[in-house]
């Protein structure tokens, strides 16, 4: 018997990787949740059939959406992260002894709960100290904050099913007042390649364009998302991802980081010349 | 609780036998099953083109229901508590009309209050019924019109003794309900009927803790749209009657004038849609009432926003209140209803029901999600954030009581002639002006137009909303009767 996961990428395009033997599975109140093992990926869960973290790839996306903003900004003390129910992105921000308090607010308690049994290299420090949980709709808990974050990182699904509030205008504002006056707003932004994850990212790209006044893309080989090419926003009130790194701060913490590092920072943000165009006609 | 086995549709279930069968259409419509419009097809579904076809034997006909449409009337009748109901296929409108025709000839005169939906003032220029207006209330802080009160209707009565009927909203676009049941004794004691506009009140007869419906009142007809929060497709509504006026007489009077085509699309929604209310309506309504008043709660933690309910029952004009209808003041905050409502739809993706001159009206029915009310009260937050502004020299009231010169026909059928809006200060309006929506009449034909009505019209023009009625589509111009 051979056993398949696949994910239509595209109408056209499918993605599948066999499936060693399935974890888990059940429907929770927004979604439903599968946990599968496999040889080349080790473990992975979906979420409504799409992929969303393997044990193999699960460093470079972590990674990327963490260290870059720490690096710009070592000062951040105070940190809202929005969906990462797996526990990566928590994890690499604990191991920033500066930071001093994580909100982690996750709509669906038991994408948490099943990651802590089965990821346990992702959902590794949801009891650290300075973690705080909250299960409800990142909508709803970022609107009654002002003037509160340095940081916050938007590690969501794809802008349908739960993850749709995140992708629009009215949240992005209330980010931005949920920051403080320096703060940074870093998201999951889509992929550039295929026409349909194209078009949230450029929606994404003006709608937070047009909220704030430091605003880039950056992107990351992630090889188990369609097409593999993907893409992260930096937004800011202040800070430049570029001209404000420090890098020796940076490399003095002394972290060890399989993908990150000064030089990719820098270069992560230089794009294809396809993707610069998709972002200047983001508006249209 | 039902005496008939709501389980049944038997509309839907005419149309499943008529496809299985494969039926060779000789008949209309002439795109046969879809094969004749393939761009039509491909936009609508081959599904859905199979079923749009014309009456036939096996699935009855509208205007003489004999069979399973007769069967699904009666299984509607049971689910709403009514003597008899009527399957519409033009709206409420088509109801509310067939309501004042049934009962009302030439001269007869109805006591209504005047912020009717257009459709009533439509049917006494149709059949040349003479309206007696009751002056609704109204709430001075949120500037809208209320419900009747008993006392003004009492006035009415006497003053009019051979009325032949009495009309109510219940509720009104805002969610205001009169007190339906003594005004429906009021009316019987003194040999009127009762037609009701229950176009936004079909959840009325399905969820708990909602404010009484028409049938339950003990009135004799209430126009139902379904549509609008009961789940079937738009135009499709129910007209209900009570027993003190004969089927066969109100039948002949909506065939006046309905489509002897009556659409199989529509007639199956209802049908569906009845049987999924009288099953789930409970549960349906349950959850609509608690999105609604959760979003009410978050609105008015924003502050500068005032998201109305309950608390403005005083026992009289607001009897009682819908509290599905998510209605918010936005004045304070320096915007009227109408440019929130553009700001939603045009920068957050967000369309709602209504917004007039200061208030937004969303609609919370059997199809909302708590995912989609969070974005709706962020986007309220972030709107407050942007946009605020000062609120002085904003209009504060959605409803000016008009001075009624003469009856709607006559008006309509005088010689008139086209004149500047802005010159026609003291003449009779010969046509109606509304914002559409909420589809209530500023001006009526037969009305007086004063300079308070000119400059609400030009304010809700430069605000953005979109007017309707005259003539001049641009509205700049009106026609006035020849004095």
């Amino acid at each position: 018997m051979e056993l398949w996961y696949t994910e239509q990428h595209t109408d056209n395009v499918r993605f599948s990787i066999k499936v060693d033997k399935p974890l888990y599975t059940d429907q929770s109140e927004f979604q439903r949740i599968d946990v599968f093992h496999s040889k080349e990926f080790g473990n992975f869960f979906t979420l409504d059939g799409l992929m969303m973290v393997t044990e193999k790839d699960e460093f470079i996306y972590h990674d990327m959406i963490v260290h870059v903003p720490m690096a710009t900004n070592p000062e951040i003390k105070n940190v809202l992260v929005i969906g990462a129910g797996d526990g990566g992105t928590v994890r690499e921000l604990t191991r920033y002894s500066t930071i001093e308090k994580i909100d982690m607010v996750e709509i669906d308690k038991m994408v948490v709960d099943v990651c802590r049994e089965y990821f346990p290299q992702t959902a590794c420090k949801f009891d650290d100290p300075r973690v705080q949980l909250y299960f409800e709709d990142g909508l709803k808990f970022v609107r009654s904050k002002e003037n509160t974050y340095d940081l916050i990182i938007v590690d969501s699904t794809d802008p349908f099913g739960p993850g749709e509030g995140l992708f629009t205008k009215e949240f992005y504002g209330n980010c931005y007042k949920a920051l403080k006056e320096d703060g940074i707003l870093v998201n999951q932004h889509e992929s550039p390649y295929y026409q349909e994850y194209a078009k949230s990212m450029q929606r994404a790209h003006k709608r937070i364009r047009e909220l704030f006044p430091v605003c880039r893309v950056y992107q990351a080989h992630i090889p188990s998302y369609p097409s593999g090419h993907w893409l992260f926003g930096f937004a800011s009130k202040t800070y430049d991802p570029l001209s404000d790194i420090d890098d020796k701060a940076w490399n003095s913490l002394g972290l060890k980081t399989k993908y990150y590092n000064t030089e990719i920072h820098k270069g992560c943000f230089a794009l294809p010349n396809y993707v610069l165009e998709l972002l200047v006609n983001a508006g249209e | 609780m039902h005496l008939l086995s709501q389980d049944k549709a038997p509309i839907y279930e005419a149309l499943l036998k008529y496809k299985s069968m494969r039926v060779v259409p000789f008949d209309v419509p002439g795109h046969k099953q879809g094969k004749g419009n393939p761009e039509l097809t491909e936009f609508l579904g081959e599904k859905c083109l199979s079923v749009d076809v014309n009456s036939m034997k096996p699935l009855d006909n509208l205007v003489h229901p004999v069979s399973v449409i007769k069967e699904a009337e009666e299984l509607a009748a049971d689910a709403f508590g009514a003597h008899h109901a009527f399957f519409m296929v033009n709206g409420a409108t088509s109801g509310v009309q067939a309501m004042i025709m049934s009962v009302c000839k030439q001269g007869d005169k109805i006591i209504m209050p005047r912020n009717v939906h257009r459709s009533a003032i439509n049917a006494l220029i149709i059949s040349g019924a003479i309206p007696a207006y009751v002056n609704p209330g109204v709430n001075k802080e949120l500037g809208i019109p209320l419900g009747m009160s008993i006392d003004d209707v009492k006035k009415a009565i006497a003053e009019n003794p051979d009325a032949k009927a009495i009309f109510i909203n219940n509720p009104t676009y805002y969610g205001i309900c009169s007190d339906l049941k003594t005004i429906t004794e009021l009316a019987h004691r003194h040999n009127m009927y009762v037609l009701v506009d229950e176009a936004h009140g079909s959840h009325f007869y399905f969820g708990a803790n909602m404010p009484i419906s028409a049938m339950a009142a003990g009135a004799d007809m209430s126009a139902v749209s379904m549509h609008k929060t009961g789940g079937s497709l738009t135009q499709s509504s129910f007209l209900l009657k009570g027993d003190r006026l004969s089927t066969g007489h109100v039948r002949q009077t909506i065939n006046l004038t309905q489509t002897t085509s009556g659409s199989y699309l529509l007639l199956s929604s209802l049908d569906i849609s009845r049987r999924n209310l009288a099953l789930g309506g409970k549960g349906i309504f349950e959850k609509a009432s608690a999105l609604a008043n959760y979003a009410r709660e978050e609105i008015n933690k924003i502050g500068g926003y005032y998201a109305f309910s309950t608390e403005l029952i005083n026992g009289d004009s607001v009897y009682d209140f819908d509290h599905t209808k998510l209605s918010v003041h936005t004045r304070e905050i320096g915007l009227a209803g109408i440019e929130v409502y553009d700001i939603l739809r045009d920068e957050y993706g967000i369309q709602i029901e209504l917004g007039d001159i200061g208030n937004i009206l969303a609609i919370i029915s059997v199809g909302d999600r708590a995912q989609a009310l969070e974005r709706l009260v962020s986007s309220l937050s972030e709107i407050k954030r942007l946009y605020i502004r000062d609120k002085s020299g904003m209009l504060d009231h959605e409803y000016i009581n008009p001075e009624v010169v003469m009856a709607p026909q006559k008006a309509f059928y005088s010689d008139q002639h086209s004149i500047p809006i802005k010159d026609s200060t003291g003449y009779i309006s010969g046509e109606f002006v509304m914002c559409y929506p909420p589809g209530i009449p500023i001006l009526a034909p037969g009305e007086r137009i004063t300079e308070e009505i000119i400059d609400y019209i030009a304010y809700a023009k430069a605000k953005g909303s979109s007017l309707t009625g005259t003539e001049d589509m641009s509205i700049e111009n009106i026609r006035v009767l020849e004095e």
